[in-house]
């Protein structure tokens, strides 16, 4: 395997080929070789399904026969209250990102001032972000039940009024969720934001201080200022996933329940497709998970688009 | 003066060993409950694993089916990154230093399709997987996690070979290296340390993956080890430190991992972010 020998052979592939000069002007055609594994992938997984789940959601199915019906899915959709239900928690779960911003962007200031083993800090924080949602959907469920470990602990500080049943009530569930969903993303945010922080100049936020600023309006209006297009790349891409991809979390903590008080969009899509076969419904609702991410997912791009400009 | 800071240190470092004992807390006790028996957990569900035993470890390993969806994990895992990172690659180069029709449409649809929600393409795809009588093997799951790594791969290789000096490439044309052996002897060379970052975090986004593999593989032998695990948990219910000692085998790889490769990993899972 002598890189001599790979060369010769290169050289009698491409001898027959006419000069460099003649070669772009006829428009080289390797580029379209290079690129077709990925775009029969590319097709296979992404652009043949969308199109299909959208035609689907226009078609409904009784007694094995597939007939159009228009909007018909779309109207039972929104009559259906288990999919009302998993649309306002999915949005209520947006409430989310704000917390984990925040909270990581606090913890990143403080490891960014330089602050004793903050390498050590950052490498502790960010484990939850990458072990399996369902170990820690498993973790969580048995320290959040009625007897679980949160509640055993409260009631031995004699806070027995805040031992309440965290995955098992209606009204609580959904703050637990949330709790968890905060917990697996704020090591991202802090890897994001750190990262961010550390390429900044310092001299600014040095003259600031020499100029008699405090940490608190230094970081307010010197730094913060700096990182607004990380922060606003962080903001966007945790709203599409506590949207889109909370399945893992909800499935092993809740099942969606009890009843449906936690289902949420990609549970939805999922339940009704492989739990209770009716495809129409859960064709329409991946159509409307999919309009609301495709808002997402443009305002991600424009940022993109802005950033390369830049 | 002096004193206030020094408070102010003390409350932030007390604040930050908080932040990271609430981080490790549920992982920790994912261990210690596995490392207990049933009667030991139920009398103390808190405490420390006094008279620790394997036995669940034991009975996880040997009685069930742990081990075999273990290898379906790996086995579906270690292809798949492969397989995206190889089409990635050239697809990367083409994107970076070759000119075709289409080029930027499909570039940007690219970056779109890096965060649509997999859950929406699942019913399509198990239709077809179906008719091709591919469920509940794994290369269903293979090819969907192939295709779904794609778009990030493809985003990640063509950044990184942005920073790659045109003029070498100009030298290599000039010696009459065609484009093929260009990628192979020369851009893939320099883009190796991304191959790696990349292999990484594709590996974990296939191990840790737990929805797709739950609807194309469902019968025990086909399982991976994360839709195992969730079938698992409904399965003993009464039985938590058997299917925490499950759950912590399947922390363990992401664990190892981690620790070798840190440095790589925060580059890799940060990049969809740029500065």
């Amino acid at each position: 395997m002598g890189p001599a020998v790979h060369t010769t052979v290169d050289r009698t592939i491409v001898a027959p080929s006419p000069p460099v000069k003649g070669r772009r002007s006829r428009g080289d055609s390797w580029p379209y070789v290079f690129i077709l594994p990925m775009v029969v992938c590319l097709g296979l997984v992404f652009a043949y399904p969308l199109i299909t789940v959208i035609r689907n959601s226009f078609y409904s199915t009784s007694m094995g026969e597939t007939t159009f019906s228009g909007l018909e899915n779309y109207r039972s959709l929104f009559q259906d209250p288990v999919f009302m239900t998993s649309l306002f928690n999915s949005l209520k779960l947006l409430a989310v990102v704000p917390v984990v911003t925040v909270v990581a962007m606090t913890i990143a200031l403080m490891l960014y001032e330089g602050t004793k083993g903050w390498r050590a800090y950052r490498l502790m924080v960010f484990v939850p972000y990458i072990i399996p949602a369902t170990a820690i959907g498993i973790s969580f469920s048995y320290l959040l039940q009625q007897n679980g470990i949160l509640n055993i602990t409260l009631r031995g500080l004699s806070l027995d009024f805040l031992a309440l049943d965290w995955i098992g009530n209606s009204n609580i569930v959904l703050f637990s969720i949330g709790g968890v969903l905060v917990w697996t993303q704020l090591g991202f945010g802090v890897v994001v934001f750190t990262a961010s922080l550390l390429s900044l100049p310092r001299e600014l936020s040095e003259a600031a201080a020499i100029d008699g600023a405090t940490r608190w309006q230094t970081n307010r209006l010197v730094v913060l200022p700096q990182v607004r297009g990380t922060v606003e790349f962080f903001l966007v891409l945790q709203a599409i996933q506590v949207i889109a991809w909370t399945f893992p979390y909800v499935y092993v903590l809740t099942h969606g329940g009890p009843g449906n008080a936690s289902s949420v969009m990609d549970l939805y899509v999922w339940r009704y497709a492989f739990q209770y076969s009716s495809p129409g419904l859960s064709s329409a609702a991946a159509v409307v998970l999919l309009l609301i991410s495709g808002v997402l997912i443009a305002i991600y791009t424009r940022l993109r688009a802005k950033q390369g400009e830049r | 003066m002096i004193r206030r800071i020094k408070i102010g240190s003390v409350v932030k470092h007390a604040f930050l060993v908080l932040v990271c004992v609430a981080s490790l807390y549920p992982i920790w006790f994912i261990l210690q409950t596995s490392l207990k028996t049933n009667a030991a957990y139920e009398l103390s569900p808190l405490g420390l694993p006094i008279h620790s035993t394997a036995s669940n470890y034991l009975q996880v390993i040997r009685s069930m089916a742990v081990p075999r969806w273990a290898w379906n994990s790996l086995i579906v895992t270690l292809i798949s990154a492969t397989l995206s990172t190889a089409i990635a690659l050239p697809a990367g180069y083409a994107f970076v230093f070759g000119r075709f029709r289409g080029r930027s449409t499909l570039f940007n649809s690219n970056v779109a399709f890096m965060v649509i929600p997999p859950v929406v393409l699942l019913a399509p795809i198990f239709t077809v997987m179906v008719n091709v009588h591919l469920i509940n093997r794994l290369p269903s799951v293979i090819i969907f996690y192939v295709g779904l790594f794609l778009p990030f791969s493809v985003f990640f290789i063509t950044n990184f070979m942005r920073t790659i000096p045109v003029e070498l490439l100009e030298a290599a044309r000039m010696d009459g290296l065609s484009p093929f052996g260009t990628l192979r002897l020369i851009v893939a060379p320099l883009t190796s340390p991304a191959l790696f970052t990349l292999m990484l975090v594709n590996i974990i986004y296939g191990w840790n993956e737990l929805l797709i593999a739950l609807v194309f593989l469902q019968d025990d032998k086909s399982r991976t080890l994360m839709a195992g695990l969730s079938v698992f948990q409904g399965r003993y219910v009464t039985q938590q430190p058997l299917v925490m000692a499950g759950s912590f085998l399947s922390i363990v790889p992401i664990l190892l991992l981690y620790a070798f490769g840190q440095r790589f990993f925060v580059k890799g899972l940060t990049a969809g972010i740029g500065k």
